[in-house]
């Protein structure tokens, strides 16, 4: 598996898309620091950014990688390889990558300014963790759904549907639900529907590292001691985690099925 | 003419020694504070020279002038009153007066004034007191350039730094209080007037207002305290050219309006406040030429409110302008600047021809299910407000600015307080 890591991870490495992702993180996140002074505007800008773009890239780089290295696949697969490595390789060769752009490209300029020394460093160690967890989350769901469907088109309007729901469908549907409901008390099943989104979790905890926490009152107390706790973090993670590896163990799965 | 001069003098420097000039110091016949004092007769002098005097309880019922040298130092070693004025006409000044304890009995204070008028408080350091200054039924008094610094932990074991209950016609000014319960209290207090304060780090309010009318605040800075100013239950309160800034938190609020009537609020700035002005059953306000600068809410307005006006106000980058639950009773929101307005203006004249509307779809819910704020930043907020901007279906439509301006409005610079 290592080699297949290797091998992808060069060439994607070395591919411009991946200097084009590095560059624009790069330029975006100087920009910004040139432009504002103030660390929690420009904390808030990379959020954005983080939580919308990271996962549509993440997604659609998986899903062109994969189609487009169909016939190397098809290459590896009549070698004595065992299939999981092979699949798994390719993914967290992507994965790898595109963290390995994103780090470098917000890292950097954060290196320049100095935050790494500074008291902000929770703050911006949350938004670099968050932006590489979502994106091996969603490089995996994209490849899991490119192995499920051979047809380019059904894969594709699948992935951007998944991104959709999670990104923008699901905080719709939790508006709704909280609205429905607005008779009860809600932090606890806000809390609970929070943690099964992986953008809304890494929302809520880029949040409640900034000054604006405090428009939150009671609910974002209540997150805020949820959080805060170390239960309450582990939880967290493990939500992440568990986002992390459902697509593994579906790639996993899959690739020991398909007829290729 | 020389001579005549000299003559004028030396009449003039008798009528000042008439009044004797008692000293203090741990070598003068009076070593304490008190003793000097006690023995002093009626519009003596009692200067106190530099030292570290230990003494609680001392009285001045007679109209003295107690000037320190250097700050003298009156230390309560934590244990009572430390000087209580019962006559009028009792100037102290220059003095550093510290440590007095909690107690939950009696009201202590370092300075305590009582049924006395003309009194002034100038120029003293009160540092770690449980109460600082306490006016009690006193008069025509002036409270100045004082520096109370106290160590306030939580509500319930801190007192007030100026406390004033049942007074008339004070003046306080230039001073600086930090770190106790209330920065400034008034209940009961009428025609006073209080400015170029600079409040800061007090756990409750930096001032508050109970049950006191006809009085106004000026010129004076709230950083950082529980909330910035508290005015309540009040008639005729004039709020002018005060600065409300860093009042943040999680239940901070700038300035907080509950049960007022006939105010005005006018030329104020409103910075980094999670609540700028909070609004609840106050009637008859006007709000002009005040800015709001990046606050979380700008207005907020509870139930029973009627004419409140809003006119010629810049709001800049606030979460929220504006939230309310219903339109109440002609209040009005025409002629400001709000930074969030992208409407046109075709014909020039400085106005947007669209009405703003400054209350957002997504502050609209969240006044409905607070818990709701937990998607805040999320985009699917940014879509819904955006489609709700263009067509609005749920927020109020009749809560709206039918003439915003283009530009921030530059204020009338016109002086405001120059009838004093």
């Amino acid at each position: 598996m290592n080699k297949i890591l290797k091998y992808s991870l060069y060439d994607l490495i070395r591919s411009r898309w991946m200097f084009f992702y590095f560059g624009f993180f790069l330029l975006f996140t100087l920009g910004l620091f040139w432009l504002s002074p103030d660390l929690s505007k420009v904390a808030i800008s990379m959020m954005n950014i983080i939580l919308i773009l990271v996962p549509l890239i993440a997604t659609m780089f998986g899903l062109m990688y994969f189609y487009n290295s169909r016939e190397f696949t098809e290459l590896l697969l009549a070698q004595p390889i065992p299939r999981r490595h092979i699949f798994l390789g390719q993914y967290l060769g992507v994965a790898g990558s595109l963290s390995f752009s994103f780090l470098l490209g917000m890292g950097l300029p954060f290196l320049f300014h100095g935050l790494f020394t500074s008291a902000e460093l929770p703050l911006f160690l949350t938004l670099l963790v968050s932006g590489v967890l979502l994106s091996f989350i969603f490089s995996g769901i994209s490849f899991y759904i490119a192995l499920k469907n051979d047809n380019r088109i059904r894969g594709f309007s699948l992935a951007i549907l998944v991104w959709l729901m999670l990104a923008v469908a699901y905080d719709g549907f939790f508006l709704l639900l909280l609205s429905y409901f607005k008779d009860y008390p809600l932090e606890k099943p806000a809390l609970a529907l929070s943690i099964f989104n992986p953008i809304d979790l890494s929302r809520i905890l880029i949040l409640l590292k900034l000054d604006i926490a405090a428009l939150m009152g009671f609910t974002g107390a209540v997150f805020k001691k949820f959080m805060g706790s170390q239960i309450g973090m582990l939880i967290a993670f493990i939500a992440l985690l568990f986002w992390m590896l459902l697509p593994v163990l579906g790639i996993r799965r899959a690739s020991s099925k398909k007829d290729f | 003419m020389k001579k005549w001069l000299f003559f004028w003098m030396l009449t003039q420097l008798a009528q000042i020694t008439r009044a004797t000039l008692i000293e203090v110091c741990p070598d003068c016949n009076y070593c304490t504070p008190g003793e000097g004092i006690l023995s002093a007769e009626a519009g003596d002098t009692v200067l106190i020279r530099q030292s570290h005097y230990y003494e609680t309880n001392i009285l001045i019922d007679k109209p003295l002038t107690v000037i320190g040298e250097n700050y003298p130092v009156i230390d309560g070693q934590m244990l009572d009153h430390i000087i209580t004025v019962t006559a009028d006409s009792v100037v102290l000044q220059g003095l550093q007066i510290q440590n007095v304890g909690t107690s939950f009995i009696e009201d202590r204070a370092a300075i305590r004034v009582e049924k006395a008028k003309y009194f002034q408080i100038l120029d003293n350091k009160i540092f770690h007191t449980f109460f600082a200054i306490y006016l009690a039924h006193a008069r025509h008094g002036i409270v100045r350039s004082n520096t109370v610094i106290g160590q306030a932990v939580d509500e319930m074991t801190s007192a007030n730094a100026i406390h004033a209950w049942y007074c008339q016609h004070l003046e306080v000014s230039y001073n600086e209080v930090a770190r106790h319960r209330d920065g400034i209290y008034f209940e009961f207090v009428d025609h006073s007037r209080i400015f170029e304060n600079n409040s800061h780090h007090n756990i409750r309010y930096g001032l508050h207002f109970m049950f006191s009318n006809n009085d106004e605040y000026y010129d004076n800075t709230f950083r950082n305290n529980g909330a910035g100013v508290a005015v309540m239950f009040s008639k005729t309160i004039q709020m002018r050219n005060n600065l409300f800034i860093d009042n943040w938190g999680r239940s901070a609020y700038g300035l907080l309006l509950k049960e007022i009537n006939d105010a005005d609020i006018v030329h104020n700035i409103f910075q980094r406040n999670t609540l700028a002005i909070f609004v609840e059953g106050s009637n008859r306000i006007t709000y002009k030429e005040n800015d709001f600068i990046r606050n979380g809410w700008a207005v907020k307005m509870h139930g029973g409110a009627t004419q409140n006006h809003f006119s010629h106000n810049n709001f800049f980058q606030n979460t929220f302008d504006l939230t309310t639950e219903t339109n109440g009773i002609d209040n009005s929101y025409n002629d400001n600047y709000w930074s969030e307005y992208t409407g046109y203006d075709l014909d020039r004249d400085g106005r947007g021809d669209v009405p703003f509307r400054p209350i957002k779809l997504f502050s609209y819910i969240v006044n409905q299910t607070p818990e709701a704020i937990v998607l805040l930043r999320s985009p699917f907020v940014g879509l819904l407000n955006f489609s709700e901007k263009a067509s609005p279906i749920f927020t109020p439509t009749n809560i709206l600015d039918e003439s915003p301006f283009m530009k921030p409005i530059p204020w009338n610079q016109s002086p405001t307080h120059d009838s004093h």
